[in-house]
C-alpha cells in the first residue's frame, strides 16, 4: 500500500492557543486514492489540525509539503481557505454549509460562476452554471435536480452536494470533518459510495469521525492523536477496534481497582427512573435504561456515541420520538424540563457555561434557581431562606467562593460545577443526571466531586453518571451502560473493569 | 476614582450632570429651585415631571428587553389608554354648568389600564405562542393600535373638562408633581420586585442565560407573558399621565415615537438590546437624559425647524460618550503611549 503516491505531507506541526498547546509536533501523510482516518478524543487536536491544513490557522512550527505529479514535493504556506482550495485542498464540515436559498447549481458553482462574454452583456451565464453542475454531479454518480433550492433537500443530499462543491475545483485533498454525524445509516451509505468514487479517482481523503465501525468500513489508514500529540499512524488491518480505543484514550487497559461499600436498593424494587424504548431519530436508537435508588449508573461511550443525547432525552430537554418514562414504577408525563423538575429529576449539563450557570447572578441565586422554579411564582423564598440554603450547600460541597453574593462567573470551573450540583441538591432530587461533571475540573476537585457522587447515592439518590473518562465511570458506578454508535451496546456490572468496557465500546465483546 | 468610573451607572450619570451643567452655563438660574404655592418650582422639577411618562414606559421596556424581547407598540398603547380614559370621563358638563364625569373616574382609569395590559398580553401571546419575532409581533399593534384609538374617537381630539382628571398629569403631592411620585413608586416597586420575588429571579435568569434557565426548569413562556403584559400596563399609566397633562386625548399624536425614546432610554442606561443584565436605575437616568436634552434645546432657543437636527446631534454625542470603544479610541489618540507606559 505504501507504493501509492504521497499527495500531502505535514511534518512537526505545532500550534498553541492561550493556555493550551493544541498541537505539538504532529505528522500526517495523505496518499492518493486512500481514505485516511483521523481519530482522537475531544481536545486531541483534530480540529486544529484540520484548521491548519485548510489555511484557517497557520501553524507555529512545522511544514506542509504538497506533491505534484511531476515534482518531488513543494513546501507550501497556507494562509486562507481560498488559497488552500486553489492548491487543491478542500474541506467539508460537519454541518454542510450550502446556502439554503440558492439552487444546487448556484451552490456548486458559487465563487466561480461562468461569465457571459462582454458582447452579450457580461454577467453570469446561468445555463452554463447548470450545465457544469450537472456534469460534475454526473461524474460523481449523483442524480440530482440542480435547479432545486438546496434548503429544501434532506441533510444527506445537501452533504453530497457539499462534497461535490468541494471537489469541483479539482481537489486533490478532500477533508471530511465528521460528515456522517447527522446522517442515518442509508444516508451514510450514499455518502460512502461518493467517497469511494472520489477515492478511485485518486483523491486523497482525510476522514474524521467518532464512529469506529465507519473507520473500518471505508478507511485504509488511521492517524491517532491524543492531547495534541501524534500517537501513531496505523494501517487499518493492523490495528483492531480495541487497540484503536486504547490508542485514543491512551491507557494500556488495566485491571480495575474499585470497591465502594454501599448497597443499592434491591433489584426487585421499582426503578427510580426507567425509560422504555427511548429514541429520537438520527440521535439515539431505541433503548431501555433504568436506575434504582441508591445506585450509580455509569454511562460509558466515546464522543458521539449518544451519551449526552441520552441524558437530554431523559430530562426532556429534547423531544423523544418514542419511549415511555416511569418514575418509581409509575408511568409519568415528561414533556419538558419543568415536568422533569417536578418529578424529582435533576440534570447537570455537560456545557456548564452555556447550559448551566447564569454568570452574572450571584452564587446564591444560581443555587436556588431550580428549587424556586419548582415552587412556582406564588411562593417565593425570602432572602433569609435563600441565604441559609446557599450557605449550607456551599459548606457541604466545599464550594470556594469569596461570598455567596459573588457572581458565579467569577468562580473556578470546579466550583461552578459544584454550585450547579448544589442547585439540584437544593431540590432534594430522586434522580440526578450528571453529564460530564468532571470535565474541565482540576484533579483535586474531580476527586471531591466523585466522593460527593458516592455520598449522594449512599443517601438514596439514584445517580446517572456520564463521563468521557472510562476510568472515572468504572470507579464510581454500580452498573455501567455502554453506548456505541447511538445505541446501547450492553450493560456491565460495576466490577467489570475498564478492560471489559473498552472491549464493549470497541464492539468485540 | 477608577473604580467609580467602572461602575455601570457612571457614564449615564456623568452624561446627565454634563448636560445639566451646559444648561447652567447658558442659563445661570437653570438649577434654581423655588417654593411657591406649596409646590417646588424650577427647571429641574419641570424636567422630572415631563420625564415621568417616559420613565414609566422605559421601565416596562427594560424588562422586555432584559428577556431578549422588544416592544415597539408602547406609543400606540399610550394613545389607546389615553383615548379610553378620555372617552369614559367624557367631555360633558352637568346641568349646573360644572364639568362632570360620565363614568366614575376610577372606572375610567381602571378600564384604560386594563385595556393597556390586555394590549401587552396580546403582544406577549404573539411572541410566545405564535412564535413571532418580537419586533414584528409588536409592529402589528404599533400600526393597528393607533388606528383603533382613532376609530374610537372618530378621529377627533377629545377634550376633558372634568378637573379631577388633571391631577395625574399636573397635580402636586407634598410639593412634588404627582406624575413624579407615580414614576418613583413604580421604580421602587419594580426594583424590589425584580430582586425579591420569584418572577424577578426568573426574569434575571432568563435574561442572563435562557438555556440555563430552561435546564433549571424555569418556564420562559409564562414569564414572557407577564413581562409583556406589564410593559403594556406601564404604557397605559404613561398614557393616562400624558392625556391628563394636556387635558385631552389625541389618538393621532399621543405617545408618538415614544417607543423609540423608550428604547433609547433603556440603551443609554446601560442595558444591552441583546438582553441580559439590565439596570432599572440606568433606565431612569436614560429617560432623564432624553428629557434634559429636549429641555436644553428649548432653553437654548433653537429654532423649531432645526430642533430635530440638533437633537440628533446631541444624541449622537451622548452615545459616543457612552461607547467604551469610542472612549478607548480617544484615549489612544490623546495619550498614544499610555498603553506602553
Amino acid at each position: 500500500m505504501n507504493d501509492r503516491a504521497i499527495v500531502l505531507e505535514a511534518r512537526g506541526i505545532s500550534r498553541a492557543f492561550p493556555g493550551v498547546q493544541a498541537l505539538a509536533g504532529v505528522d500526517l501523510t495523505l496518499r492518493a486514492g486512500e481514505v485516511h482516518a483521523l481519530m482522537g478524543q475531544n481536545g486531541a487536536g483534530k480540529s486544529t489540525l484540520i484548521k491548519v491544513l485548510t489555511g484557517l490557522c497557520p501553524p507555529d512550527a512545522g511544514e506542509i509539503k504538497l506533491f505534484d505529479r511531476s515534482n518531488g514535493g513543494q513546501v507550501i504556506a497556507l494562509h486562507s481557505p481560498q488559497q488552500a482550495q486553489r492548491l487543491g485542498i478542500s474541506a467539508v464540515h460537519q454541518e454542510s454549509h450550502l446556502l439554503p436559498n440558492l439552487s444546487v447549481a448556484e451552490n456548486i458553482c458559487a465563487g466561480r460562476y461562468p461569465r457571459r462574454p462582454w458582447p452579450r452583456g457580461g454577467g453570469i451565464d446561468w445555463p452554463e452554471t447548470r450545465r457544469r453542475a450537472r456534469e460534475l454531479l454526473g461524474k460523481l454518480g449523483i442524480d440530482l435536480d440542480v435547479t432545486q433550492l438546496a434548503g429544501g433537500m434532506p441533510a444527506a443530499v445537501q452533504q453530497l452536494a457539499a462534497v461535490a462543491r468541494a471537489v469541483a475545483g479539482d481537489a486533490r485533498v478532500l477533508i471530511l470533518d465528521e460528515p456522517t454525524s447527522s446522517l442515518d445509516a442509508d444516508e451514510v451509505q450514499a455518502l460512502f459510495r461518493l467517497i469511494r468514487t472520489l477515492r478511485d479517482q485518486g483523491v486523497a481523503i482525510l476522514f474524521v469521525t467518532h464512529f469506529l465501525d465507519q473507520v473500518y468500513e471505508i478507511c485504509q489508514r488511521i492517524t491517532v492523536l491524543r492531547n495534541g500529540r501524534l500517537v501513531g499512524e496505523y494501517a487499518c488491518d493492523q490495528l483492531d477496534a480495541r487497540g484503536l480505543v486504547a490508542a485514543m484514550v491512551g491507557r494500556e487497559v488495566a485491571e480495575a481497582h474499585k470497591s465502594h461499600a454501599h448497597a443499592p436498593a434491591a433489584a426487585t424494587a421499582p426503578a427510580a427512573l426507567a425509560a422504555r424504548n427511548l429514541s429520537r431519530r438520527g440521535v439515539l436508537k431505541p433503548m431501555d435504561v433504568q436506575v434504582r435508588r441508591g445506585e450509580v449508573l455509569g454511562i460509558a461511550g466515546l464522543l458521539g456515541s449518544g451519551r449526552t443525547e441520552l441524558a437530554r432525552l431523559l430530562f426532556a430537554l429534547d423531544r423523544r420520538d418514542s419511549g415511555g418514562i416511569d418514575v418509581d414504577g409509575r408511568p409519568v408525563r415528561l414533556e419538558n424540563p419543568g415536568d422533569a423538575l417536578r418529578l424529582g429529576l435533576g440534570f447537570c449539563p455537560e456545557d456548564r457555561k452555556q447550559d448551566g450557570i447564569v454568570a452574572e447572578l450571584p452564587v446564591r441565586e444560581n443555587i436556588v434557581l431550580a428549587l424556586q422554579a419548582r415552587m412556582g411564582l406564588a411562593k417565593f423564598l425570602t432572602r433569609a431562606q435563600q441565604r441559609a440554603l446557599a450557605e449550607k450547600l456551599v459548606a457541604a460541597l466545599g464550594i470556594k467562593t469569596a461570598s455567596i453574593e459573588t457572581p458565579i462567573g467569577q468562580l473556578s470551573g470546579g466550583n461552578q460545577q459544584k454550585a450547579i450540583i448544589a442547585r439540584w441538591l437544593a431540590t432534594d432530587p430522586r434522580v440526578l443526571i450528571l453529564d460530564e461533571p468532571t470535565r474541565g475540573v482540576d484533579v483535586a476537585a474531580k476527586q471531591e466531586l466523585m466522593n460527593e457522587i458516592l455520598k449522594l447515592a449512599a443517601g438514596g439518590t439514584a445517580v446517572l453518571f456520564i463521563s468521557a473518562e472510562i476510568e472515572e465511570v468504572v470507579r464510581v458506578s454500580d452498573r455501567i451502560v455502554v453506548l456505541r454508535d447511538r445505541a446501547k451496546a450492553g450493560e456491565l456490572p460495576g466490577e467489570a473493569g475498564e478492560d471489559a468496557v473498552y472491549s464493549m465500546i470497541a464492539g468485540d465483546a | 476614582m477608577k473604580r467609580l468610573a467602572q461602575h455601570a451607572l457612571f457614564w449615564p450619570s456623568a452624561t446627565l450632570v454634563l448636560l445639566l451643567l451646559v444648561n447652567a452655563v447658558f442659563n445661570p438660574s437653570f438649577l434654581a429651585l423655588t417654593w411657591r404655592d406649596g409646590h417646588l418650582f424650577g427647571n429641574l422639577i419641570d424636567i422630572l415631571n415631563r420625564a415621568a411618562p417616559l420613565m414609566i414606559v422605559s421601565l416596562g421596556m427594560t424588562l422586555v428587553i432584559a428577556i431578549r424581547g422588544l416592544d415597539i407598540s408602547v406609543g400606540a398603547v399610550v394613545a389607546i389608554a389615553a383615548t379610553v380614559a378620555a372617552l369614559l370621563v367624557g367631555g360633558g358638563f352637568s346641568a349646573d354648568g360644572a364639568a362632570a364625569s360620565e363614568h366614575p373616574l376610577w372606572m375610567a382609569l381602571g378600564a384604560a389600564l386594563l385595556i393597556a395590559a390586555a394590549c401587552g398580553l396580546w403582544n406577549g401571546l404573539l411572541v410566545v405562542k405564535a412564535g413571532m419575532q418580537p419586533i414584528v409581533a409588536t409592529l402589528i399593534l404599533m400600526v393597528a393600535g393607533r388606528g383603533v384609538a382613532q376609530l374610537l374617537t372618530d378621529g377627533q381630539i377629545i377634550t376633558v373638562y372634568y378637573a379631577p382628571y388633571y391631577v395625574l398629569g399636573s397635580g402636586f403631592l407634598l410639593g412634588l408633581p404627582v406624575a413624579l411620585w407615580i414614576a418613583a413608586l413604580l421604580w421602587v416597586a419594580l426594583q424590589l420586585f425584580t430582586t425579591r420575588t420569584a418572577l424577578g429571579l426568573f426574569i434575571r435568569a432568563i435574561g442572563g442565560n435562557p438555556e440555563a434557565a430552561r435546564v433549571a426548569g424555569v418556564r420562559a413562556s409564562g414569564i414572557a407573558l407577564c413581562v409583556y403584559t406589564f410593559c403594556g400596563f406601564s404604557a397605559g399609566v404613561a398614557g393616562l399621565i400624558i392625556s391628563s397633562n394636556v387635558k385631552s386625548a389625541d389618538a393621532n399624536s399621543a405617545g408618538q415615537l415614544l417607543e423609540l425614546d423608550a428604547i433609547l432610554a433603556v440603551t443609554l442606561g446601560g442595558t444591552a438590546l441583546t438582553g441580559g443584565r439590565f439596570s432599572l436605575a440606568g433606565t431612569v437616568l436614560g429617560a432623564l437624559i432624553i428629557q434634559t436634552l429636549t429641555s436644553t434645546i428649548y432653553s437654548l432657543g433653537v429654532p423649531p425647524e432645526v430642533t430635530l437636527v440638533v437633537k440628533a446631534a446631541l444624541v449622537f454625542a451622548v452615545m459616543l460618550l457612552q461607547s467604551a470603544e469610542f472612549r478607548a479610541l480617544v484615549m489612544r489618540v490623546v495619550r498614544p503611549r499610555a498603553g506602553t507606559a
